[in-house]
């Protein structure tokens, strides 16, 4: 087993162990604080699959922009302490773990029956040639530079939205 | 415009081409579009300012004036153009579907020119007329406008070339009658007869309309020159498929032409202005129904069956509506009942294959019986503002009953006069225009050895002339019945109303003359209507000639036409001359003391109560129908089980949904899309 | 191709968990966060696959985290009224989607 599968494995096995922790802890803030985790362990698997910048951008946004706001709004709303027991009985688990199950059946077995792809790397050669960050950029902002402008738009909209959505109603 | 129609000659399918020395026709359309210029010009002053009397007295009439000048032009030329092939004028393309291509064509042929004449010629006299009827009419623009759509329909009738035109002219003239029978459409009995006249001629048109597909299916086209040219390779002699074509177009006709069993309408359509009556429904639209069997005569003499149907048919309506016309006291039902019976006499003739006389018939007919009408319209008027002004009773049921008048000779000669021209001419004595038409008929009757069909014509010849003078006597002789107070206000037509009459009396004075038997003794032969319309009836004829022989010409009971045609004259004088006798000395109660007459004569009274046996065994029957109809498959069915049902198994539904599956919970919401996408991947993977 | 099967392994497997999360939790926000995972997981197949198929598939992982951050901003603002309305974030608390 070489260092790299290695690494990948011990990332691996994290976050599936943070996200299952994620989804039975109680308190939102520790829910949150284990997304974190997954996301960072994400981010080291991301960097030995050789997505260099990507793994910077999930940091980045993900672990610093997006579970900030999720904390700051835990906080604002006052969850972290007295919250109310929030996961379903017995029942609802039953059900939710048979569904799982399927779920994971069917996608196996999708995966399995996907044809095989050429063996061949495209990634590497345009590291090498490009580095991390213009590997990315140049195809977005040649080919992709319609979508990248309508995403900038996206986000604008969203800004005012959830200024609006979540504006104090002053009748 | 008139370039565009002049220089637009075109040849029928058959390809035909007239040519330079043949009959050139001149500006053809324009007979047509006339009649319809004036229908625009009358209905835009109807709308916009109807009390412009003189400018509609002065278009309406006017549009028929040029109208008559053209055909009488085009007759005049196809007269010098000796026995031409017909012209086809084919202005565009109306409809083409496949190989179905209709043009708006026009056919100018003997037939059709003729046929244009009769049309303009009457309608002229009659516009005339009616501009004095309807005077004082508060909706005298909205008459004329029908009128000229009326003239307008039935010359497109007559001119079209092919027959979804004849079916648009004819579908026109059964609107415009329609409009015209209802034309005071505030009282509902009137509204009641056009609505009458149009429900039962849509019988008659499902007849033609049928028809015009057979044809199509079987023939393959639908220009009469084709038609008439392929139809006897095509079809069968005698076949299923041309008796069926025919018996479907007779059928079209029998509506049309109020024949047995469809007559019921035409006495009703009476309820029209009196105007109306004479042009509509006697000289011209009635007789439609013998024009499209004397057009469609190659198609009719392939199919000896419908022929006899025809023939048979027609003895029929005459012998019946004649002995109906015996018993009646309205002054114009009597002459819609002759009507009848004489359209009988017409579809008699084109069922003995003796074509000509049918037209020619219906020519005369409709000189002597629109003359008739104005007859009975300018007494109903005189009597009708004499009660008016005498404030006695001058409802229409009082000024139109026989019984309320007698004795009116002195006080309107001329309509006097000239009514007993009308009636001699349609008792058929000599020398009037209906001995020579009806000779003529009765002939072809006997020449084919239809004795049956002989004897019925020859008495219904009898009761004609009987029930004609008893009109007379009752209307003009013997002593008068109007009130003393109410003849000191009557008063003779105006001369607007009195000229038509005189003309017309004329024409039925000589009209019998453009056609003479030549076996009619002491008379020159002169029969230059058959040799006119020989062309029109050329490729009938030959038809019947190649598979049914010619006629013999010895009479039954031997004797040739001219010993019978003497003989049916003098018992036509004889009756006329007992009937008079009779008649003249009996006291009839008025209309108020009178009472219903009983036996026989009530049986007739009551015409053969087939409007009662109609009603028992047709209308109630499918008025319960329309009822269960309404009530069950409307009412219950469709509104109630389909209609309500839906929206109450919607609701119901709507009611599970929003109570039971719509929660509100995202949480159930996510579970059900969850298991969606399980059924959509388990779909896809296994 | 090194660890392709592994990491879509582990894809399949992260998004099951966050299917499961979202359906045991009653709390918007961890819902929430649940579904941020599952985008997450997604995102891994794509960037997986990336080196067969081409670099498109990362810019596509970017284009993702793009809609997410949106996506978060927008939802969080819709749970911040709702619990300005309810005092709750508790989605067995209110019924609104529905008419």
């Amino acid at each position: 087993m070489s260092l790299i599968q290695l690494v990948f494995y011990f990332f691996a096995s994290l976050a599936v162990a943070s996200s299952l922790l994620m989804i039975t802890r109680r308190s939102p803030v520790y829910s949150a604080m284990f997304l974190v985790l997954t996301l960072f362990s994400l981010a080291a698997i991301f960097v030995v699959l050789d997505a260099h910048f990507l793994a910077a951008l999930q940091v980045i946004l993900y672990a610093g922009a997006i579970l900030v706001l999720f904390l700051f709004v835990i906080m604002l709303l006052n969850l972290g302490y007295d919250f109310e027991p929030d996961v379903r009985g017995r029942f609802a688990l039953v059900v939710a773990g048979g569904v799982g199950l399927v779920l994971l059946a069917e996608i196996v077995a999708l995966l399995s029956g996907a044809e095989e792809l050429p063996p061949v790397d495209l990634v590497t050669p345009l590291l090498d040639a490009q580095g991390a960050i213009g590997a990315v950029a140049e195809p977005l902002f040649q080919n992709y530079v319609v979508a990248l402008e309508i995403t900038g738009v996206l986000l604008l909209v969203a800004m005012v939205g959830a200024v609006v959505i979540a504006k104090r109603r002053t009748v | 415009m008139v370039g565009g129609f002049g220089l637009n000659t075109v040849s029928g399918l058959a390809g035909q081409v007239a040519e330079g020395g043949g009959f050139n026709p001149f500006l053809p359309a324009w007979i047509i579009l006339f009649p319809f210029i004036g229908f625009v010009v009358n209905a835009a002053i109807a709308f916009l300012a109807p009390n412009q009397r003189r400018r509609v007295s002065l278009v309406g009439p006017g549009v028929l004036g040029l109208a008559l000048a053209l055909a009488v032009i085009n007759f005049v030329l196809l007269l010098g153009a000796g026995e031409s092939e017909p012209v086809v004028r084919s202005y565009w393309t109306w409809i083409e579907v496949g190989h179905l291509r209709i043009d708006a064509a026009l056919q100018l042929d003997q037939l059709s020119i003729f046929m244009a004449l009769v049309v303009t010629a009457v309608s002229f006299v009659i516009h005339v007329y009616s501009v004095g009827y309807m005077q004082k009419d508060p909706g005298y623009a909205r008459y004329f406008a029908y009128l000229n759509l009326f003239v307008f329909f039935m010359l497109v009738l007559v001119l079209a070339a092919n027959f979804p035109l004849v079916f648009v002219g004819w579908e026109g003239v059964g609107l415009c009658s329609y409009l015209l029978i209802g034309f005071w459409y505030s009282d509902p009995k009137k509204s009641a007869a056009g609505l009458k006249a149009f429900v039962v001629n849509r019988i008659g048109d499902f007849g033609f309309l049928m028809g015009m597909f057979a044809i199509f299916a079987y023939v393959g086209s639908l220009d009469f020159i084709a038609v008439f040219e392929i139809a006897p390779r095509a079809l069968q002699y005698g076949g299923a498929a041309v008796t069926m074509i025919t018996l479907f177009l007779f059928l079209g006709c029998v509506g049309k032409s109020a024949q047995i069993p469809l007559f019921v309408w035409l006495p009703d359509a009476m309820e029209g202005p009196t105007p109306v009556s004479a042009l509509i429904h006697a000289a011209t639209m009635v007789t439609a129904g013998v024009y499209l069997i004397a057009r469609a005569g190659v198609l009719f003499a392939l199919a000896p069956l419908t022929m006899n149907v025809v023939a048979i048919t027609g003895a029929a309506t005459a012998f019946i509506a004649a002995t109906i016309a015996v018993q009646q006291v309205d002054i114009k039902r009597v002459i819609a009942y002759s009507t009848i019976s004489q359209l009988g006499y017409m579809f008699l003739a084109v069922g003995l294959g003796a074509f000509t006389a049918g037209i020619f018939h219906l020519a005369t007919h409709a000189v002597f019986k629109a003359l008739l009408f104005l007859a009975s319209g300018a007494v109903i008027h005189a009597l009708h503002d004499a009660l008016h002004n005498a404030r006695e009773d001058a409802s229409e049921a009082a000024s139109q009953d026989m019984r309320n008048m007698g004795g009116l000779r002195t006080y309107l000669p001329t309509t006097y006069r000239t009514a007993w021209v009308a009636a001699l001419a349609l008792a058929g004595v000599f020398p009037l225009a209906g001995f020579f038409s009806k000779d003529e008929i009765l002939w072809a009757a006997a020449a084919h050895g239809q004795t049956v069909l002989w004897v019925i014509g020859v008495v219904t010849a009898v009761l004609t002339a009987g029930y004609i003078t008893r009109w007379i006597v009752m209307v003009f002789h013997g002593e008068s019945r109007v009130s003393s107070k109410a003849r000191k206000h009557l008063q003779p037509a105006a001369r607007v109303m009195g000229i038509p009459l005189i003309v017309l009396g004329v024409g039925s004075l000589l009209a019998g003359w453009m056609n003479v038997s030549g076996a009619l003794p002491l008379l020159p032969e002169f029969t230059w209507l058959h040799d006119f319309l020989h062309p029109s009836f050329a490729g009938a004829e030959s038809v019947l000639a190649a598979h049914v022989g010619e006629p013999s010409h010895a009479a039954p009971l031997g004797g040739g036409e001219g010993t019978w045609a003497v003989i049916s004259t003098v018992l036509a004088a004889v009756a006329i001359v007992a009937v008079f006798r009779i008649l003249s000395e009996r006291k009839y109660a008025r209309a108020k003391d009178a009472v219903a007459p009983t036996g026989v004569m009530g049986f007739l009274y009551h015409k053969w109560y087939v409007d009662e046996v109609y009603d028992a065994l047709i209308i109630r029957p499918f008025q319960a129908l329309a009822r269960f109809c309404w009530r069950v498959i409307d009412r219950a069915l469709i509104d109630g089980v389909m209609v309500n049902g839906t929206a109450a198994v919607t609701r119901v539904m709507g009611r599970i949904g929003s109570f039971v599956i719509q929660t509100g919970y995202v949480g159930s919401y996510v579970l059900v899309f969850l298991l969606g996408v399980l059924i959509v991947l388990g779909a896809v993977a296994f | 191709m090194p660890l392709l099967q592994e990491s879509l392994a582990l894809s399949a497997i992260l998004f099951v968990v966050g299917t499961v999360g979202v359906l045991i939790r009653r709390n918007a926000i961890v819902m929430f966060m649940c579904i941020e995972l599952m985008l997450n997981a997604v995102n891994l197949t794509l960037v997986a696959l990336s080196r067969q198929v081409g670099i498109e598939g990362q810019i596509f992982v970017l284009f993702v985290m793009t809609v997410a951050a949106a996506e978060a901003a927008v939802g969080l603002a819709i749970i911040i009224s709702i619990f300005r309305h309810y005092e709750s974030v508790d989605v067995q608390h209110f019924r609104l989607l529905r008419w």
